[in-house]
């Protein structure tokens, strides 16, 4: 299924990432999963939210560079190699994962947030 | 040691006969052979033989950096290309460099010069010298060569970029004497000391230019390498090192004033100051034949005295520079203009119109960054997206000004918006 992740550039100062959990808060957009990737000068902060265009839209209002990307979410059984099931999947077509984080784990059942080269034959490739 | 006792000792009236003498043949030259002066000349109604004496020179118009550029690359020069032996060139205020050509006997001069400033540091032909400014377009590293072999020292012609190297010839070739930044100067010392080689060099002296520098600065260098370290000036328009440097006394830089002219005016009257006042210095070359300058205004605030000075020199003498009268700043030893860097951004579509440098000295040598926002559709979540645009942010600004600079791409907004006069350079870096 591809959705729309919500990303946000922050310069790595103290309080930058609280500060845009504030505009997420006041905007009342719920945070599902959220990774943080960070360099020495800067960090991408990519939020799976339940409203998405709301989040992007406050945070620019707010003076935050956020963008919309659509990223891959891909449920996968919560056992061991489930995960490289899929990863195997994804390299015999000759995709690429530009990167990944978990969203949610329920009962037997995991999901994963990815962002690969070629999203929609990804997503093809897991229907099969 | 003095180099050239008669021309560095003269009595105020035979250097004032001398300085007379040439800017009468001066006037009539660059009158004669470059069409912008003689326009300039006719547009106030100046003829040569209006010029009797140096007390005339301030009836003649200025030249600045931007006449250079106005004219680039060759419209000022005074002789045809065939007579020009050697090009350098500087950073202009934009795009383009500041291009200066010399003759042979141009050559010569500035041999004669150099020599001079390595006499006062005490350097003869008996020492070892390394010369560890950039050779290439830039005037420091050929510039202090030819002086230096010009007093028949042993020359190692390092240039930069290579500190262990440097340290190892410095200790294997007993290394008497090296001419770089004072700030490289400082660096190669702390290498010295990691190696733990500061007992094995025979250095003693050193002389030191092409940025600003404190006394406080001079002594540590003196201190930590157990050397006796000189000022020496210069700038490419005038001539490159060796326009003036300070001798033994440390009581201000000898000027070689026979060659080079020097005024002291108000930088927003243009009129001349007294003895001893502050303002922006300006020079006058007498006898430069390719690139001669009328009243060029470098933009450095000094002061001037004229008296007799303790080494028996009798050259007039300008103090330690207090700064400049334009935003061109100078980092590791080359000349940067604001303006530069603002044109090499504007030419990046990704980068949106506000920036910052913030220069800073870090274990003794300068660092400069740029911080840039990006146009809000160029903000991507991939780092390699990031990368790619600093890097190519970096190359554009490396092309400009000949620095590498660190970029650093903050948020949109985070720059400070002025709202008079911009200010768009954050200096760090301590002089005191």
């Amino acid at each position: 299924m591809i959705e729309k992740q919500l990303s946000v550039f922050i310069e790595n100062r103290t309080g930058r990432l609280g500060e845009v959990l504030q505009v997420l808060k006041d905007s009342e957009v719920n945070i599902q999963s959220l990774s943080l990737a960070d360099t020495t000068e800067y960090g991408l902060l990519r939020l799976i939210v339940d409203k998405p265009e709301i989040g992007k839209e406050r945070l620019a209002a707010a003076g935050f560079s956020s963008m919309l990307t659509d990223v891959l979410i891909v449920r996968i059984p919560h056992n061991p190699g489930g995960l490289q099931n899929i990863l195997k999947t994804v390299a015999e077509k000759n995709i690429s994962v530009e990167y990944m984080y978990g969203l949610t784990i329920t009962g037997d059942e995991a999901s994963v947030v990815m962002k690969t080269s070629d999203l929609a034959k990804a997503c093809e490739a897991f229907k099969e | 040691m003095i180099w050239n006792e008669t021309k560095e000792c003269m009595s105020r009236e035979e250097m004032q006969n001398l300085q007379s003498a040439r800017l009468r043949k001066l006037v009539d030259y660059v009158y004669h052979n470059v069409e912008f002066y003689r326009k300039k000349m006719q547009a106030i109604g100046l003829l040569p033989t209006d010029i009797k004496g140096i007390e005339d020179i301030e009836k003649l118009p200025f030249t600045t950096k931007d006449d250079l550029r106005d004219t680039y690359p060759f419209g000022l020069f005074a002789v045809p290309q065939s007579q020009i032996v050697r090009i350098h060139a500087s950073s202009g205020t934009t795009g383009k460099a500041t291009v200066v050509g010399y003759t042979r006997r141009d050559l010569d001069i500035w041999a004669e010069c150099v020599a001079r400033c390595m006499t006062m540091a005490g350097i003869g032909r008996h020492d070892v010298i390394q010369i560890a400014y950039g050779y290439g377009l830039f005037t420091g590293g050929l510039g202090a060569h030819n002086g230096a072999e010009k007093i028949g020292a042993m020359v190692v012609p390092m240039s930069t970029g290579n500190s262990k190297k440097l340290t190892t010839m410095m200790v294997d070739f007993g290394a008497t004497a090296i001419a770089c930044t004072p700030s490289y100067l400082l660096h190669i010392s702390e290498v010295l000391q990691e190696e733990g080689l500061l007992d094995k060099i025979k250095l003693k002296a050193a002389v030191c230019g092409a940025e600003p520098w404190t006394e406080k600065m001079r002594q540590e260098i003196e201190k930590r390498l157990n050397v006796h370290a000189h000022d020496i000036y210069g700038l490419s328009e005038v001539m490159g090192p060796g326009v003036a440097c300070d001798c033994e006394e440390h009581a201000g830089l000898h000027v070689c004033e026979d060659h080079f002219f020097p005024e002291i005016v108000d930088p927003k009257t243009l009129k001349g100051v007294a003895d001893g006042e502050t303002g922006e210095l300006v020079f006058t070359t007498l006898t430069k034949e390719g690139l001669p300058l009328i009243r060029y205004r470098t933009k450095d605030l000094t002061s001037i005295t004229r008296e007799k000075c303790a080494c028996g020199r009798t050259s007039a003498r300008i103090s330690r520079f207090k700064g400049r009268s334009d935003d061109m700043l100078i980092i590791r030893g080359v000349n940067v203009f604001p303006s530069q860097v603002e044109a090499a951004l504007v030419n990046v579509e990704e980068v949106a119109p506000h920036y910052m440098i913030v220069v800073d000295r870090v274990n003794n040598l300068d660092t400069m960054e740029v911080q840039v926002e990006l146009n809000s559709e160029f903000y991507t979540d991939e780092i390699r997206g990031i990368e790619r645009l600093t890097k190519k942010i970096a190359h554009a600004i490396s092309q400009a000004i000949g620095l590498n600079a660190k970029i650093t791409i903050v948020q949109p907004g985070s720059l400070k918006r002025s709202e008079g006069k911009a200010v768009h350079v954050i200096d760090k870096r301590k002089y005191d």
